[in-house]
């Protein structure tokens, strides 16, 4: 797992293999300076020796200096190590989803993407810092302080051979107690939130229906559990600090015991002694920074897993770089085509299609939910791969076009469209970079987006500052931007007026004439004057005709006129 | 994912007033704990600094004799050091009693605030969700409450005790002796600024990651929220590029705070052990002038002492930012408790009746016949009116804003079973004039009555029982499918709950899921299609059965097969009911008993669909026109 991830590290391998050996230096200064005030106090003090104090404070000095040298170089090629490895990581992560397929896309939830970005390298990112700093340095600490207790104190180092276990063992025993509390807390607080959330989008329903008192009741279980989840923990945690001072002063009184026989022998200074006791604190704490570091660890990685899970996902589809890159025309034809959005071709959503469009024209495709249009659709922009069959623009199959400049021909404007922040001009832009601002305009004018004055209007994320309808003709604009050759509708104007709908069909008929223009909709209005309506069923296609025909012939549309239209059929 | 913008730490407005009032929050009705955990703290910060100065006794009194005598006795040894083991016992005693009870008295407030934050929550009116966004609010239930938990159950008690420690340790540096403790003060003066400076960049960076760090999440927040749409228009260079900019430059920031911080720690430390250096030179030779008389012992007494005199230095340090914002945030929580209520001064309520003898009279039992309980405040005594669902609309002025007028005299009446439909453009007040039925806003003008009885007089809780809504957005709870009908009527039974699903069209599809009535519902509804949801929502309404209702159209497009199941399942809903609807579909205006024509707030038509088609004015352009009813 490490090695994987350590793969993004990269021009940050120097700062990472140095940040451990600064740490080194930094705990052997600091664990040599006790010993040096030992020094002072036997050889000094204790002899009157004015000189060797000086001497010993000088070196001293030098220690410290050295030690903050030392600790200075190491937090900053730390930083930068981890930093730039978050960075790094980020960037591959990126890039990487970038080159996904639509049917990636599908295999991984937008949420979870987001959060492997954001969360998890970052949870990464500390667990790495952690690694090339601390892990070396508590480990290093607590063997270079036991050395210098077996050289300043010799035996008294036993006394650690009873205190170690005894913190070890409180340690594993907390973690395995506490962790699956702490993990029961946090789905407490799942809920908890979630109640909130429902309560904040949903609290016209609660008040409507007098429900307050039943969503008080949920809620208080949850903030319930959490308080007595968070108790039990708690009652374990605080016994922790305790603890630990229990163990130091029970160190400290069998130091003091046999370190006075040592001294009564002569076999130790009182410098000697007092050094002992600093060590002891060092060793201890190193003991818990070892058993904060196992927590971390093990909480960073799920993360680590989540992350490389990405990162070992392939993109499926051919890109086809070196292919065609001219698009003839805007004709559209699909040959005995199935397809699946699993690879096994299990379940099929589209069985045996065969469908001819000619170039300009508007083709309406009409069914109910699930029966297919948008998966049908998705197919000419080479979103997906069919299963078997072909699908051929402009004469030619799909498969033989260099991706980018089939997609450039083929625009789609999706049922779950997206605008950015930024401007108005900018969000349109992603049609055609080099797009003029009369052809802007040009855009916004046919897909009768007349509510946008200022090309430098501010767009929010997700375009939120606008309505609906309103988002879906900017997002109708920013594809004509692309003056492609086949232009398709999913479900585009659902939110639009029937009205409006109307002016936009009338402009694109005479505004983008040689352009193919395909229509998922929902409502016969939008598809009535189409050159051919194909209405699916089923991952069907269960008929294809004019409106009069289908009007003949077609129960599905029968019902689909009378059920929309009332006795208006004929208006 | 409103979470990972984290604002920058923010300063309470007045720290001392709102520490007052979540100190009373959190101790309140526990004076005699809180009384205990200082006498704790105390005990505890006695014990630290008697244990700094234990050294002193044993080098003094045991070791330098002992030197001097070549004798070790060990039985004194023993016993003098039995009677320090009771003191350290004593102090660890007391630190884990004084923590023990602070993770209840923690826990417990917080348990408290949480609720009262609901509570306020579930109370206030709805247009204070309009005005604040629900992220905000969301992070009061999060972040400010997660840092007051910090706070309460941690910072709070260490920063009294560190105080404690301070004063204790330097009376106990005082005594031994004062030169040393001038140098003390001196070096630890130094050390503070070093920590000052060092801290105030760490920050200044800090903030500037966050900002940067906000910038990339969003970023990242935006891109994956519309990959698909990335790839349609090719734009994965791009994006890229752009990415690898923001990217480069939040590493930079991050790696600039991150070493700051970083930093700290051997900076302090060394300083810490520079400190340590001069006052064991300055000891030493002041031992040695002196001749012994500031012993060894006092010596490595005060050495200890200032350890112990340098960490709770370096806590309150440490605490006082984090106290700070744990502040703000909890001056937000209390400005949330603070806010006013939904008023009701409503004293008519909705009560049970059967009639006796050609008289209403109230009884406890559910008769299935409902009446207006009306304690007349002359004192006349009580009436009770049948509840009909008759409704009138007198002259009614309505503005969400002061000065931007949303309804203008709107007036209209509604017989019990009559079917009003409202029509007009977006914005023309359609659903204004629903929202005000209820009480989800007050009118500012004009008089609303519900059974001939203004409706500011009827108790909300019973009006709103009264007035079935569905809304054009179903809002479905996590739970089962039967929970979320349920939710229009609590005691409903099971055949209540089926009976109200067959009538809305939904039975069907709820038994063609997995579990049927009892699938779980997450997350508003995943997986449900709009349709179905619609269909939950009448059976909600159904179960609920109240003789008015108040329909909010969905305009979003359904497949055909739901829509005539919804359609269905409306009209059966609306059989025998006083409705008004806000219509979207010709079906339902043309079987309305009246058609308010809405434009800017005021009604400029009305009349069955046959008079206003004759009048030929409005309606009759939308009528004929490309019917745009949305």
């Amino acid at each position: 797992m490490f090695r994987r991830l350590a793969r993004s590290i990269r021009e940050y391998r120097t700062s990472a293999l140095l940040t451990p050996l600064y740490m080194i230096g930094e705990v052997a200064m600091e664990v040599l300076i006790p010993t040096l005030m030992a020094l002072i106090i036997d050889r000094g003090v204790y002899m009157n020796d004015t000189a060797y104090i000086v001497k010993m404070s000088v070196l001293i000095v030098l220690a410290a200096m050295l030690s903050m040298m030392f600790g200075i170089l190491g937090a900053s090629s730390g930083s930068k190590a981890s930093c730039g490895f978050a960075k790094n990581l980020r960037h591959d992560l990126f890039h990487h989803i970038q080159d996904f397929s639509f049917s990636n896309i599908d295999s991984f939830s937008t949420s979870s993407l987001i959060t492997r970005l954001t969360t998890d390298v970052q949870n990464v990112q500390q667990a790495f810092q952690m690694i090339i700093r601390i892990c070396f340095r508590a480990p290093i600490m607590f063997i270079f302080a036991i050395i210098m207790v077996i050289r300043n104190g010799g035996t008294l180092v036993a006394i650690f051979a009873v205190a170690i276990p005894v913190l070890a063992i409180a340690c594993v025993w907390f973690i395995k107690r506490v962790f699956p509390i702490f993990n029961r807390i946090f789905r407490h607080y799942d809920k908890l939130n979630r109640v909130v959330n429902e309560n904040l989008t949903g609290i016209r329903t609660v008040k409507a229906y007098v429900r307050e008192e039943q969503e008080e009741e949920k809620f208080f279980e949850a903030s319930g559990n959490i308080r007595n989840d968070f108790v039990l923990a708690q009652k374990m945690m605080v016994m922790i600090n305790p603890l630990v001072q229990a163990v130091a002063y029970a160190c400290l009184l069998a130091i003091c015991y046999f370190g006075a026989r040592l001294i009564s022998g002569g076999a130790m200074g009182t410098g000697e002694l007092m050094s002992v006791f600093t060590y002891t604190m060092q060793i201890l704490m190193s003991l818990i920074m070892i058993a904060m570091i196992v927590v971390q660890l093990s909480m960073s990685r799920a993360a680590a897993q989540r992350i490389i899970e990405v990162l070992d996902t392939k993109p499926e589809m051919d890109l086809n770089e070196n292919g065609k890159k001219d698009v003839q025309d805007g004709s559209v034809s699909f040959s005995h085509v199935d397809f699946s959005y699993s690879p096994s071709g299990n379940p099929l959503v589209l069985h045996d299609i065969n469908l001819e469009i000619k170039s300009g024209e508007t083709v309406g495709i009409l069914g109910s939910t699930g029966s297919g249009k948008s998966s049908l659709i998705s197919l000419i922009a080479r979103l997906y791969d069919v299963t078997s069959g072909a699908v051929a623009v402009g004469g030619r199959n799909v498969r033989d076009y260099d991706i980018v400049s089939l997609r450039d021909a083929v625009s789609v404007v999706l049922q779950k469209n997206t605008l950015f922040s930024g401007t108005v001009r900018s969000n349109l832009l992603w049609g055609n970079e080099n797009a003029t601002d009369d052809e802007l305009w040009w855009a916004l004018n046919s897909a009768n987006a007349d509510f946008i004055k200022d090309l430098d209007a501010h767009v929010e994320q997700g375009g939120n500052n606008f309505s609906g309808g309103q988002k879906q003709r900017l997002c109708i604009a920013r594809a004509l931007v692309k003056k492609p050759k086949v232009l398709i509708f999913d479900d585009s104007t659902s939110a639009v007026d029937t009205r409006t709908d109307h002016e936009i069909r009338t402009a694109l008929r005479n505004d983008v004439k040689d352009c193919t223009k395909i229509i998922i909709a929902q409502r016969v209005n939008s598809v009535m004057d189409a050159d051919k309506i194909v209405i699916m069923k089923n991952g069907r296609i269960e008929d294809v005709g004019r409106h009069e025909e289908l009007l003949e012939r077609n129960t599905i549309y029968q019902d689909l006129v009378r059920v929309q239209l009332g006795g208006k059929e004929n208006g | 994912m409103a979470k990972m913008k984290r604002l920058p730490p923010q300063k309470a407005k007045d720290p001392k007033k709102t520490f007052r009032r979540l100190f009373k929050e959190v101790f309140d009705g526990k004076k005699a704990q809180f009384a205990l955990v200082l006498f704790c703290i105390v005990v505890s910060a006695v014990c630290t600094v008697y244990v700094s100065t234990l050294l002193q006794s044993l080098i003094d009194d045991f070791l330098t004799p002992m030197l001097a005598s070549g004798h070790f006795d060990s039985a004194v040894l023993l016993r003098t050091m039995a009677g320090w083991a009771v003191v350290m016992a004593a102090g660890v005693a007391a630190s884990y009693v004084q923590a023990r009870i602070m993770v209840t008295i923690a826990q417990d407030a917080l348990l408290s605030i949480r609720n009262k934050m609901f509570t306020k929550l579930e109370k206030l009116p709805i247009s204070y969700f309009d005005r604040n966004q629900h992220g905000q609010i969301m992070s009061r239930f999060t972040n400010d409450a997660d840092t007051l938990q910090q706070m309460i159950s941690q910072s709070l008690v260490s920063v009294i005790s560190s105080g404690l420690t301070l004063i204790f340790v330097f009376a106990a540096m005082l005594m031994n002796n004062w030169i040393m403790t001038v140098i003390i003060v001196l070096t630890m003066f130094v050390l503070l600024q070093v920590t000052k400076i060092i801290g105030s960049k760490s920050s200044k960076n800090f903030e500037a990651q966050q900002k940067n760090l906000a910038k990339v999440n969003g970023y990242i927040e935006e891109m994956m929220t519309g990959s698909k749409v990335v790839k349609v228009f090719n734009h994965e260079g791009k994006s890229k590029a752009e990415f690898d900019a923001l990217n480069g430059e939040l590493c930079q920031t991050m790696t600039r705070a991150n070493t700051y911080s970083n930093v700290m720690g051997p900076i302090v430390n060394n300083i810490g052990n520079l400190q340590y250096v001069i006052l064991v030179f300055c000891g030493s030779l002041l031992s040695i002038m002196t001749g012994g008389a500031y012993s060894v012992g006092q010596l490595a007494a005060f050495l200890q002492l200032s350890k112990s005199f340098s960490n709770p230095m370096g806590q309150i340090a440490q605490q006082v930012n984090f106290f700070l914002m744990a502040l703000a945030g909890a001056e937000r929580i209390f400005e949330l408790l603070d806010e006013s209520e939904e008023v009701d001064n409503g004293y008519v309520t909705l009560v049970n009746a059967k009639e006796v003898d050609g008289v209403l009279t109230e009884c406890s039992e559910r008769t299935g016949l409902w009446a207006w309980k009306h304690p007349h405040t002359d004192g006349s005594g009580i009436t009770y009116t049948p509840l009909k669902g008759d409704i009138v609309m007198d002259s009614v002025d309505f503005s969400y804003v002061e000065g931007k007028q949303v309804l203008t005299d709107v007036s209209l009446y509604a017989h019990p079973g009559e079917k009003i439909a409202f029509v007009g453009a977006t914005g023309a007040g359609k659903t204004t004039i629903t929202n005000l039925l209820n009480r989800f806003y007050d009118i500012q003008d004009g008089k609303i009555r519900f059974d001939g009885i203004n409706i500011n007089k009827i108790k909300k809780s019973d009006l709103r029982h009264s007035l079935g809504i569905i809304l054009q957005d179903t809002h479905l709870f996590t739970g089962t499918i039967r929970d979320n009908i349920r939710f229009g009527k609590l005691d409903a039974s099971e055949d209540e709950i089926i009976k109200a699903a067959k009538l809305a069209g939904a039975h069907d599809f709820i038994m063609m899921m997995k579990d049927g009535y009892d699938t779980m519902v997450e997350n508003d509804g995943e997986g449900l299609s709009q349709g179905q949801r619609q269909l939950l929502a009448i059976a909600r309404a159904a179960v609920a059965d109240p003789p008015v209702l108040v329909m909010d159209e969905a305009t979003s497009s359904i497949d055909t097969h739901t829509e005539s199941l919804v359609q269905a399942g409306m009209d059966r809903l609306m059989e025998g009911r006083t409705v008004f609807v806000i219509a979207h579909r010709l079906s339902t205006v043309r079987n309305s008993n009246a058609i308010m024509v809405l434009d800017h707030g005021k009604i400029i038509e009305r009349g069955t669909h046959e008079q206003l088609l004759e009048q030929k004015g409005v309606y009759y352009r939308l009528y004929t026109g490309a019917f745009e009813l949305s």
